[in-house]
């Protein structure tokens, strides 16, 4: 996919936390989403977190519309990543700084070996309306780093939109149950 | 004394070299927290975080559990976390509203905002003991000091020493630069606070705040990585948001840090000036100063947006970017392992743009996803192991040693990269240690 310079900060107002469990989200859950999406979608979470488990950075970021954005919010009542602290809050031009960061010979803290590996589960559909899906999901992730383990796990909300590529992400809001601890170190690159 | 090692402190910091063992010693850490932890100043807050009476926040003052909290009369309190009847927290988790009183879980001890106890359950079984509600053993006990300046709050557990802002002396600009670019003169804390540990000695922190040496190489790459990318942006005949600059800003190649300057105070305080260029041109920019000179006119506004720093740390425990409205405060876990609590402030009476500004290095710089800090740990956690090892018992400060000069009790440095500032900062852990 060509690289576009993206709006610095795009307003995603479609960044709602979708209300777990409930009446109408249980409702909503069993009409939308047939098993082909679910399917198709379900292979596009694993293979973005392949990307990341096989330190494939650019590849991860084409994963993202033009104007698509990756968000880590700072807490998990917050509706949007603008204008308030986040822990990642990036578009494409933001990711495109840390991939050349991360690659770059002298980026010390990256000589220590160090790798993850991501279980990504739990796939629901909660919406598929006009080439755009939303979905949620489940995440399980162990680094390994400088000889000792760290875990993070929580729920990915991914919209998607439909191109002529495949699916491509337009926002994917990250909510870590363990993101307001005290990070022991802290993430270097997306989780 | 040195526990472990079996140093002698008068001997262990000289005017140009500090031996391993004050970073690296249990025995050593223990005093610290004794002489120096449990005596100073200590950030604890700022005062809008406990807006309504009864807010309180959890805060570690040394490795003392504290409470600060809002009172019925308006004041801030700060009080030991701590039940005067068994001895349990009173509050475990980081914050919240006491509701009708601070209310102990474990025998429903009841106490005001300002420690004092109002109630005991079943009381009558103290009848004839030499225990009574009265007795101010019952009460939770309040810091020895609290004082509070342009909204942040301070506390000291020792009753004698210097007051707050005799111990901030002219480092008090840290706040005065912060709240003087509000145009209603005060800031207001954005309730999030990242925390990060550091698996170093919390001196190794507070000297590489100060440390022009450092920033050219240890983020060269995130520096470079930015400026590229700002390049795209250019390329495309568009403006990269001022957020990059406070990353590309570290590709400043190693010989213009020179350029800069510290200078030393009093009490281990310390500046650097600032080099990140934050009056731009811009339309956000104006616009701010149209508000800022309505508030101030146009020469008091010159000045405040005039002042330049970059960092003010006032040792031992909190490292401040007035510019930007953010603070680092440094909590030592163990001799080996430091928390930062990291906070920004809105800018009352700025425009919204304004807020963005410090929020992009927030965001950035200081979030636990940060590409700056992430290579300024790595070297912290390196330099702990390296001084933990018998490969050599001295750590040098000797650049530009002997080169401090000292004019009305501030030191400045010949260059901006100039070790004056970690020289500066053992000087007041001398007096501190009592070993001076």
């Amino acid at each position: 996919m060509a690289k576009k310079p993206g709006k610095a900060v795009a307003i995603l107002k479609a960044a709602v936390k979708p209300k777990a469990g409930g009446k109408n989200g249980a409702r909503r859950r069993i009409r939308a989403g047939d098993s082909d999406t679910k399917r198709e979608v379900e292979q596009f979470l694993y293979w973005q977190a392949e990307c990341l488990d096989d330190k494939r950075w650019q590849e991860f970021i084409d994963l993202f519309a033009v104007d698509g954005m990756y968000w880590m919010p700072a807490s998990p009542e917050q509706t949007t990543g603008d204008g308030v602290p986040s822990i990642f809050w990036e578009d494409r031009d933001l990711m495109s700084v840390r991939l050349k960061r991360l690659g770059h010979p002298r980026a010390w803290s990256q000589k220590t070996a160090w790798g993850t590996n991501h279980v990504v589960a739990n796939v629901i559909i909660e919406e598929e309306s006009a080439g755009e899906i939303v979905a949620r999901s489940r995440f399980h992730m162990m680094e390994f780093r400088n000889d000792s383990t760290r875990h993070f796990a929580g729920s990915y909300i991914h919209h998607l939109r439909r191109t002529k590529d495949g699916l491509r992400i337009k926002l994917q809001r990250v909510d870590m149950v363990n993101a307001q601890g005290p990070y022991e170190y802290v993430l270097q690159a997306w989780v | 004394m040195g526990v472990d090692l079996g140093l002698d402190l008068r001997k262990a910091v000289e005017p140009d070299r500090v031996h391993r063992g004050v970073y690296t010693d249990a025995g050593i850490f223990e005093l610290e927290m004794e002489r120096i932890f449990n005596k100073v100043w200590t950030y604890v807050g700022h005062e809008s975080q406990v807006k309504n009476v009864g807010d309180y926040w959890t805060v570690q003052i040394g490795r003392q559990p504290m409470l600060m909290t809002r009172h019925s009369d308006r004041s801030v309190r700060v009080l030991y976390n701590r039940c005067p009847h068994r001895g349990a927290l009173l509050y475990g988790d980081r914050s919240g509203n006491v509701g009708k009183s601070i209310t102990c879980s474990y025998h429903s001890w009841q106490f005001d905002t300002d420690g004092t106890c109002k109630a005991i359950p079943l009381e009558k079984g103290y009848e004839g003991t030499r225990l009574s509600i009265a007795n101010p053993d019952c009460s939770m006990k309040p810091a020895a000091r609290v004082a509070s300046y342009r909204g942040f709050v301070f506390a000291s557990l020792a009753d004698g020493g210097p007051s707050l802002l005799d111990w901030l002396g002219p480092a008090k600009v840290a706040f005065d630069d912060m709240c003087d670019r509000a145009p209603e003169g005060e800031v207001e804390v954005v309730p999030t606070c990242f925390r990060v540990i550091q698996n170093s000695n919390w001196k190794i922190f507070l000297e590489n705040q100060l440390d022009a040496l450092h920033p050219a190489v240890t983020h060269e790459s995130t520096g470079r990585a930015a400026a590229a990318v700002e390049d795209e942006f250019k390329k495309n005949k568009k403006d990269a948001p001022l957020a990059y600059h406070f990353l590309s800003a570290f590709a400043t190649p190693i010989t213009s840090w020179d350029g800069f300057r510290t200078l030393g105070y009093r009490h281990g305080h310390c500046i650097l000036t600032g080099y990140m260029g934050l009056r731009p041109r811009d339309p956000d920019t104006l616009a701010y100063e149209r508000v800022m000179e309505k508030a101030y006119g146009k020469q008091r506004m010159e000045e405040i947006l005039g002042v330049n720093i970059h960092h003010v740390l006032l040792y031992p425990g909190l490292s401040v970017q007035s510019a930007l409205q953010q603070l680092r405060a440094v909590r030592p876990l163990g001799v080996d392992k430091t928390l930062t609590e990291i906070w920004h402030f809105r800018l009352k009476g700025a425009p919204e743009p304004i807020y963005r500004r410090a929020l992009g290095y927030y965001n950035l710089v200081n979030s636990p996803s940060t590409m700056v800090n992430a290579d300024d740990l790595w070297n912290f956690w390196k330099c702990h192991q390296g001084l933990s090892s018998n490969g050599g018992d001295w750590v040098s400060f000797h650049r530009n040693a002997g080169q401090d000069p000292e004019e009305n009790g501030v030191v400045t440095s010949v260059i901006g990269t100039s070790e004056q500032p970690m020289r500066n900062q053992f000087r007041a852990w001398t007096e501190y240690m009592g070993t001076n």
